[in-house]
């Protein structure tokens, strides 16, 4: 077990394009790390470095305190589920399971224990004697992270394990990697695209983005104190709504009204013209059934209600509505880049389920201010998060 | 509905397989029928020797023909065992950098190989009898198996390098996280992967040398070197007016056997799908 330390790590590949630009993370012994962004943002690349099958181009990279850029990835002692899980389809699970065992010469007895211990864990035990080709999706995920697992390493490196799995496998599978990772206690960075596996299996989530990392930091910081635009559009779904905004002597005209920030959340706006407000569909709520005692809090606005999603626990209400051409370019921009494809500015609200409000219906709406983000529109960085500076060092997380 | 589609295509599966199979079959049948009859019933128009005896057999083998059979079935093997080997090991060379590697010519290899495939034998035959014969390869072993490289080594790298740009070679790097060095990765994991190409490969090549008769023919003259298509042609009867049919058709019947052989042993090398399951998707 160790801590894996990362100092200005970059790679850029043989055409010269910077897969990954300056990372600087540090892990802690025992840390469960999840990396996570949009497709091609680098980071199986980055787990590829730190298992050493993939050059470090600048940059060094600690396990506990030796730097191993140059180390071969068999002195490294790192376990790695590969993202489309890599069995040798000629063993059997038994054999894949025990291949990092026999290549460290252990006795025979020594190894069929090791491997029963993990097969019972992963429910392999009556699948032992079959080959990989015969196996379920699911089935080869477990042999895969069987491999990694029987070895004593100094970490686990997962590259999105459960992306090829139906829904409940999925779910059944997290806890099972939850409750493995606390038992071992092992180092583990965990790549995935998944919300739900990114906000509840780590210590910590990273948020890469074209190579470079945004925010390290807890599921619940980076929720609720998102940095910049991109953070806030990528955690959480249904995503964070931007309602563009123009300032005018202290207020923020947006195409639901005027709005009064509270002083907690008033950011120094000297010198902007626009600025893109930021409210996630459950800071929304019927203004109808929203209690007295809060209600001075938020602002109640008239809106033409679109279309309503009733999903039993939680409904969403849809809210078509027009901005400014180069803000609704920026934010179609922005979706493009997080993978989602809203095709017209709207925003996506959160209703109490009591609430009574109709389909293609006018209704009065309510925003709680306290948990609005003020977006800069230019460089995207959040003007509201408790100060994005000293946010920035602590933890020794640049952006 | 479903079962008696199915049912309906088992049938026809059947009868098109066996049409095929009494197709391709006959004819072999026919030479061995044809093997055992005495001189005297080669002409007899029919599908069974009347009595079947194996005169035939003894001639190539202990008789008039001895010497010119065993000496050409010397030359066969060894011949077409070395061109075989020759072939596998090169064109594995050859194919595994093609499929790992990216080099400027990787193309040019491949068209080349093609090229010299489609290249009709009956055409470089007659330069290849005059050049050996001055160099003195004319009637020898190497001048055999030097001509039938250029017959196995174009179709094996092709089979080979397709062979291995299926491997799922992300295994080698599997396999060095788990710890293994780079050599015990390659021997533990590819070379098992790789195995069946290269037997399949082998069986092909070994036929085309086996089964060769332009070159065999043409460049020897002796029974130094001349392989047994090349010698069939060479069989008298009895006398001067009887049919060598009978001999001819043992002695192709024995050169078979070591094909038919060859292939029982190493069909279970031959696994298809072994590459299955390494990957998802
Ligand atoms: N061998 C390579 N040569 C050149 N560029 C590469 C190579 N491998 C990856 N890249 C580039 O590096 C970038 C990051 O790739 P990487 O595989 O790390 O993405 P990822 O975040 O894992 O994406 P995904 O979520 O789709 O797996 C991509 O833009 C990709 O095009
Ligand atoms: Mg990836």
């Amino acid at each position: 077990m160790a801590a894996i330390t990362m100092r200005n790590v970059v790679k850029q590949y043989g055409d010269g394009f910077p897969a990954v630009n300056d990372i600087n993370l540090d892990i802690a012994d025992g840390e469960f790390v999840i990396l996570v962004g949009p497709s091609g943002c680098g980071k199986s690349t980055l787990l590829r470095m730190i298992v050493g099958l993939e050059d470090i181009t600048s940059g060094d990279l600690f396990i506990g305190d030796t730097r191993v850029n140059e180390k071969a990835p068999r002195d490294r002692n790192l376990a790695m589920v590969f993202q489309n899980y890599a069995l040798y389809p000629h063993l059997t699970v038994f054999e894949n399971i025990a291949f990092p065992l026999r290549l460290q010469k252990l006795d025979d007895a020594e190894i069929e224990r090791r491997v029963h211990g993990a097969a019972e864990l992963l429910e392999l035990v009556e699948h032992l004697g079959r080959k990989p080709a015969n196996l379920s999706g699911g089935q080869r995920q477990r042999v895969a992270m069987g491999r990694a697992i029987v070895r004593q390493a100094q970490a686990f490196l997962f590259d999105e394990p459960l992306s090829n799995l139906d829904a409940k496998l999925r779910g059944q599978m997290r806890t099972e990697i939850a409750r493995l990772q606390k038992r071992l206690g092992i180092t583990t960075v965990y790549v995935t695209h998944d919300q739900v596996e990114a906000m509840t299996l780590g210590d910590r989530v990273a948020v890469l983005r074209k190579g470079i990392l945004q925010q390290v930091a807890s599921p619940r910081e980076l929720y609720r104190e998102p940095v910049n635009l991109f953070v806030a559009g990528f955690i959480g779904s249904p995503p964070m709504n931007f309602i563009p905004a123009v300032v005018s002597a202290g207020e923020l005209n947006t195409p639901f009204g005027a709005m009064r920030l509270p002083d907690s959340r008033s950011p120094e706006l000297d010198g902007k013209d626009i600025v893109l407000l930021g409210a996630r569909p459950e800071s929304f709520d019927d203004a109808a059934i929203v209690s007295d005692a809060v209600r001075d809090h938020g602002v109640t606005f008239e809106a033409n209600i679109d279309v309503i999603e009733w999903l039993g626990n939680e409904q969403y209400a849809y809210v078509p509505y027009e901005a400014p051409d180069d803000i609704r370019d920026q934010l179609a921009d922005l979706e493009r880049e997080l993978d989602s494809e809203a095709l017209r500015t709207q925003l996506v609200v959160g209703l109490d389920t009591a609430s009574q409000i109709a389909e293609n219906s006018t209704a009065s709406l309510w925003l709680d201010l306290r948990q609005v983000h003020v977006f800069d529109p230019v460089s995207g960085f959040n003007m509201t998060a408790r100060d994005v500076n000293v946010d920035e060092s602590a933890g020794a997380t640049a952006v | 509905m479903d079962e008696r589609t199915t049912l309906r295509q088992k049938a026809l599966w059947w009868i098109a397989g066996a049409a095929v199979l009494i197709y391709a079959l006959f004819p072999v049948a026919w030479i061995v029928s044809l093997s055992f009859k005495s001189a005297a019933d080669l002409g007899n128009r029919q599908f069974l020797p009347a009595d079947a005896v194996l005169d035939n057999y003894e001639m190539i083998l202990v008789g008039d023909a001895q010497t010119l059979f065993l000496s050409a079935l010397r030359n066969s093997i060894g011949i077409a065992v070395i061109a075989t080997f020759l072939a596998v090991l090169l064109s594995t060379f050859c194919a595994y950098a093609i499929a790992r590697l990216e080099f400027p010519g990787k193309k040019v290899i491949l068209t080349t190989a093609l090229a010299v495939a489609i290249f009709p034998v009956i055409s470089i035959v007659t330069p290849l009898f005059n050049l050996w014969r001055h160099i003195g390869l004319y009637d020898t072993w190497p001048g055999v198996i030097i001509p039938y490289l250029s017959l196995t080594l174009p179709i094996s790298i092709w089979t080979l390098s397709a062979f291995f740009r299926q491997i799922p070679w992300e295994l080698e790097q599997a396999a060095q996280v788990d710890g293994a060095t780079t050599w015990q990765a390659f021997r533990r994991v590819i070379v098992p992967l790789a195995t069946p190409g290269v037997f399949t490969t082998a069986i092909i090549s070994f036929f085309i040398a086996w089964n060769d008769f332009v070159y065999g023919i043409s460049l020897t003259s002796t029974e130094a070197a001349r392989p047994v298509p090349a010698a069939l042609a060479f069989f008298t009867g009895a006398s001067q007016f009887e049919d060598p049919a009978g001999a001819i058709a043992a002695a192709a019947v024995i050169v078979t056997i070591p094909v038919v052989v060859l292939v029982l042993l190493f069909q279970r090398r031959i696994v298809s799908g072994l590459t299955q399951g390494a990957v998802k998707g």
